[in-house]
């Protein structure tokens, strides 16, 4: 039996007007990895602050024991100290420093009036080749992608001495190839001795690496499953976090599916930046009325520039081809004409170019499409009220008032806001580009709900998406990209997984 | 029961009170400045008269600073020179061609119009950083002052002119001493705010809305009507309304308006609040941009105008360092250095609480090195103050 490394007794945190941890209790033994899931908002992360000092001794109830010793955190750098260390949803690197600079940033080699550079490139080096990283340490961090910077995190940890790490969602915005290479170091991690704790909305990926799985829910422990133990299937652990049984992850519906909505033909866009770059290359799609169709592909592979530069060319420059509505020719010069035209694209980030979070969600439902609560450039605001209220109740939106500032509501209701958002641009097409990432499963079965209700309307719908499972349980038809190319197209009976990541695969090799 | 009660209202209160700190403290300042004054000469009806004669430019200049901070929290340093050189060319136009005021005045705010859409398109269309641009024009500006005046000073404009902006409107009633046409100016404004405010409460209330909380409402209802009747009782006691105290009024409500009720001034806040969901909302960013930059020059025409006014002359200085006033006004009153935040309330009260400053310290004699080193300190300390309150409310 494997030694107990970690132990969180009773922790109870307080906010004011919410008790965001109750009693919770947490075992973490000694070279496992440990998986954390709950709902958002079921405490997870404020668990993890208050573990790793963010949230100081004092501010909660309970005891922390870290190797059977009383741990009193009163900052972060009391925990690294003893080998916890956390890496964040959000990466904490600068982007215009090297790979070095960064790792050692506040834990510099040499003395601090004379830092030795030369040591610390030479270490940076070799903890790059520990987690498979073949860059140079001098390369700058806005030169490598996403998820070589996860791993950077992560090497950042290892010079730190770690013992136990706190990963928080940290495949969130890889694509499955870089997330199954970041799944298998955290094992190699796990064979050199190293304790892992990872958030993850990815049940998948849970089932996969980790060894024990602790669900919470409303801020309390529910249970703790034991893979030598318990039989764990994604649903157990839906059925845990949900504390019901989610009996379908998609809601059903029957689609009556009529003619061609849109057509986008023969459409070619080129990078902004590097000019002679094809992102979207002769690329034909078309979508009908009371259709939801999906574009599947790795991240990269040009789904969101192809939408995008649709969408009143939005994105890339040297854009060619046709566009179609209801068979009629189309030109799209702006954006503001794309939405006049009864076309909505609704972005993959919501907080960075989706809401403004710093204003009511009244501000934000009403905002792609003033001229309807607006007479000569003056604004109702009381029919800006009414609209917002209905939105509200429609896609039932949790909030105080619709006077709450977007940027404090949870992420499954930020969404909400964003489709409201749309849907007041009064669409015949819709184009939702990965509508339901880093939202907990019950937000996202309401996405669902509200999408398979827009299709019924007639809307045409058009969904990017990186979760395969998502695609194939959604969608009547589905375009596979690849490399600014579409390299597939099927239906809703021929898809499968394994069918999508071949065509992709072959797609590739071919190439 | 009672005990949460009790929790509710203090609760309220609480965000009450931040919500107006910076008129609490602008009270405060002006309380003590009438104490300290010799012979309470601060509270003087003259100097009240003269307190907004000689502040009218800032606030001008900072309902235009506010537009443009609201963009993204950029600034406009040209603002200084601009009124330096519509100042100048007023002097030219009216002193020495001796033209109509009126069509002066026209040339003006057009002359101050181009300058904006000059600024506006280096900015909006060719997106050079606002600071640079405007670093420029703080340049160009100021030497094309120089350039028009010979470097020398042109005064005295005729009293035609004057009359328009340092003026006083005229009494209907004969009460020696005592402008009673003031007087009830000052009632019938605090009246019809009063009875707008209850009615719009009542619409709310009827129509089911969400109203503010009954504390905030009370406040706002007895402290601005007796502001304003405090106000024009004091001028009353002096020459009555100054001529330029109306065009301040017209100012600050059209803008309030605009930034508060219309599309344009919507999307001003939407661009500071996050330019990329602003842009993919269709909103055309460049052109608010280059609206917010030619509004910004076309109000500083406005304060020059009012500004030589004042001084009855026109010199190559006039206007230096006017920019600052400006920005200052805009984050005491409560704009976010980020944009997307802020009101014309806000900057208004601002605006006073740097005018109340200067004019202060010079009628206790403090000499104007100290002034700056005093004046800096309290904008420090009053933002510091905000931010601080704001968090723990949060």
């Amino acid at each position: 039996m494997a030694k107990t490394l970690l132990e969180m007794k009773n922790i109870t945190k307080l906010f004011p007007g919410v008790k965001a941890l109750d009693d919770v209790n947490l075992v973490v033994e000694e070279g496992e990895v440990h998986a954390l899931v709950g709902e958002n908002g079921a405490g997870k992360s404020t668990l993890m602050n208050v573990l790793s000092g963010i949230y100081g001794h004092g501010t909660y109830e309970g005891d922390i024991l870290f190797n059977g010793e009383l741990c009193k955190f009163k900052e972060i750098r009391d925990s690294e100290a003893k080998g916890i260390v956390i890496i964040h949803q959000e990466l904490a690197l600068v982007p215009y420093l090297s790979i070095g600079e960064n790792m050692f940033l506040g834990n510099e080699r040499g003395s601090a009036l004379n830092v030795d550079w030369d040591a610390t490139y030479h270490e940076a080096d070799k903890l790059l080749r520990i987690v498979g990283l073949q860059e140079s340490s001098r390369t700058l961090i806005k030169d490598i992608g996403v998820g070589k910077q996860q791993l950077v995190e992560i090497a950042k940890a290892l010079g730190k001495k770690v013992k136990l790490l706190i990963l928080d969602e940290p495949t969130a915005s890889l694509n499955e190839n870089d997330s199954k290479k970041l799944l298998g170091l955290i094992q190699d991690l796990q064979k050199k001795g190293v304790t892992s704790i990872m958030i993850s909305h990815k049940l998948n990926e849970i089932n996969y690496v980790a060894d024990r799985i602790t669900i919470l829910r409303d801020g309390a422990t529910i249970e703790t499953l034991d893979k030598t133990v318990d039989t764990i299937t994604e649903d157990r652990i839906i059925k845990g976090m949900v504390g019901r049984e989610l009996t379908d992850r998609f809601p059903k519906r029957t689609p009556y599916i009529g003619d061609v909505a849109f057509a986008v033909k023969d459409w070619t866009v080129y990078h902004p930046v590097y000019t002679e770059r094809k992102v979207v290359d002769d690329v034909s799609i078309n979508v009908r009325k009371g259709e939801i169709l999906g574009i599947a592909g790795l991240m990269g592979a040009g789904r969101t520039e192809l939408v995008m530069s649709v969408f009143g060319k939005a994105y890339g420059v040297g854009i060619k081809g046709e566009l179609e509505k209801d068979g009629k020719p189309l030109v799209l010069h702006n954006i503001y004409q794309a939405i006049r035209e009864k076309v909505a694209y609704i972005t993959e980030d919501r907080k960075g170019d989706g809401l403004i979070l710093g204003s009511t969600i009244i501000d934000n439902v009403t905002l792609a499409k003033m001229s309807k609560v607006s007479k000569r450039g003056q604004i109702d605001t009381d029919l800006e009220v009414n609209v917002a209220k209905s939105y509200r109740d429609k896609l039932r939106i949790k909030c105080s008032s619709v006077q709450q500032l977007a940027g404090n509501l949870s992420g499954g209701n930020q969404q909400k806001v964003l489709l409201s958002k749309w849907m007041f641009t009064d669409p015949d097409i819709m184009i939702l580009d990965e509508p339901t990432r880093g939202i907990d499963v019950g937000a996202k079965y309401e996405i669902y709900g509200i999408m398979n209700d827009l299709a019924a309307e007639g809307k045409s719908i058009i969904m990017i998406s990186s979760e395969l499972p998502e695609i194939l349980g959604m969608c009547d038809r589905i375009y596979v990209m690849n490399e600014g190319k579409i390299v597939g197209e099927l239906s809703h009976d021929e898809a499968s997984q394994e069918v999508i990541m071949g065509m992709i695969l072959s797609a590739s090799k071919g190439a | 029961m009672e005990d949460s009660k009790l929790k509710q209202f203090t609760s309220s209160l609480g965000t009450n009170l931040s919500r107006y700190s910076m008129l609490i403290a602008l009270v405060a300042v002006m309380v003590f400045f009438g104490v300290t004054t010799k012979n309470h000469v601060f509270l003087v009806p003259e100097n009240v008269s003269n307190l907004i004669l000689q502040n009218a430019y800032v606030v001008i200049l900072a309902v235009g600073m506010l537009l443009c901070i609201l963009t993204g929290g950029n600034i406009d340093l040209s603002v200084g020179s601009v009124v330096g050189f519509i100042g100048a060319l007023a002097g030219q136009l009216i002193i020495v061609n001796k033209m109509n005021v009126y069509v002066a005045i026209a040339l003006c705010l057009v002359a101050g119009i181009l300058i904006g859409m000059w600024q506006g398109f280096w900015i909006a269309y060719i997106s050079i950083p606002p600071f640079i641009v405007t670093l420029t024009g703080m340049l160009l500006f100021r030497g094309l002052t120089l350039v028009t005046l010979n470097g020398l000073t042109l005064s005295q404009f005729p009293a035609s002119y004057l009359s328009l902006s340092t003026g006083f409107f005229g009494d209907f009633f004969a009460v020696s001493g005592f402008n009673l046409t003031c007087m009830l100016v000052g009632v019938a404004a605090a009246f019809i705010f009063v009875i707008m405010q209850i009615f719009g409460r009542i619409n709310k209330v009827k129509k089911g809305y969400e109203t503010g909380h009954f504390l905030g409402f009370l406040f706002k209802i007895i402290i601005i009507p007796a502001v304003i009747l405090v106000i024009a009782y004091t001028l009353a006691r002096y020459k009555g309304i100054p001529t330029v105290l109306l065009i301040l009024s017209i100012i600050v409500l059209v803008y309030a308006y605009i930034t508060n009720k219309t599309v344009a001034g919507r999307y001003l806040y939407a661009l500071g609040g996050n330019q990329k969901a602003a842009r993919l909302s269709g909103i055309d960013t460049k052109k608010v941009f280059f609206l917010a930059y030619t509004n910004m020059s076309f109000l500083a025409a406005v304060a020059a105008l009012v500004y030589v006014a004042y001084l009855q002359s026109a010199a190559p200085t006039y206007g230096t360092g006017f920019e600052l006033d400006a920005i200052g006004a805009c984050f005491i009153g409560g704009a976010s250095a980020y944009g997307g935040i802020g009101t014309v309330g806000g900057v208004l009260i601002g605006a006073i609480f740097m005018g109340v400053l200067n004019n202060g310290m010079s009628l206790n004699g403090i000499a104007s090195d100290w002034q700056q080193i005093v004046k800096g300190l309290v904008l420090l300390f009053a933002v510091a103050f905000d931010v601080v309150s704001k968090r723990k409310t949060k």
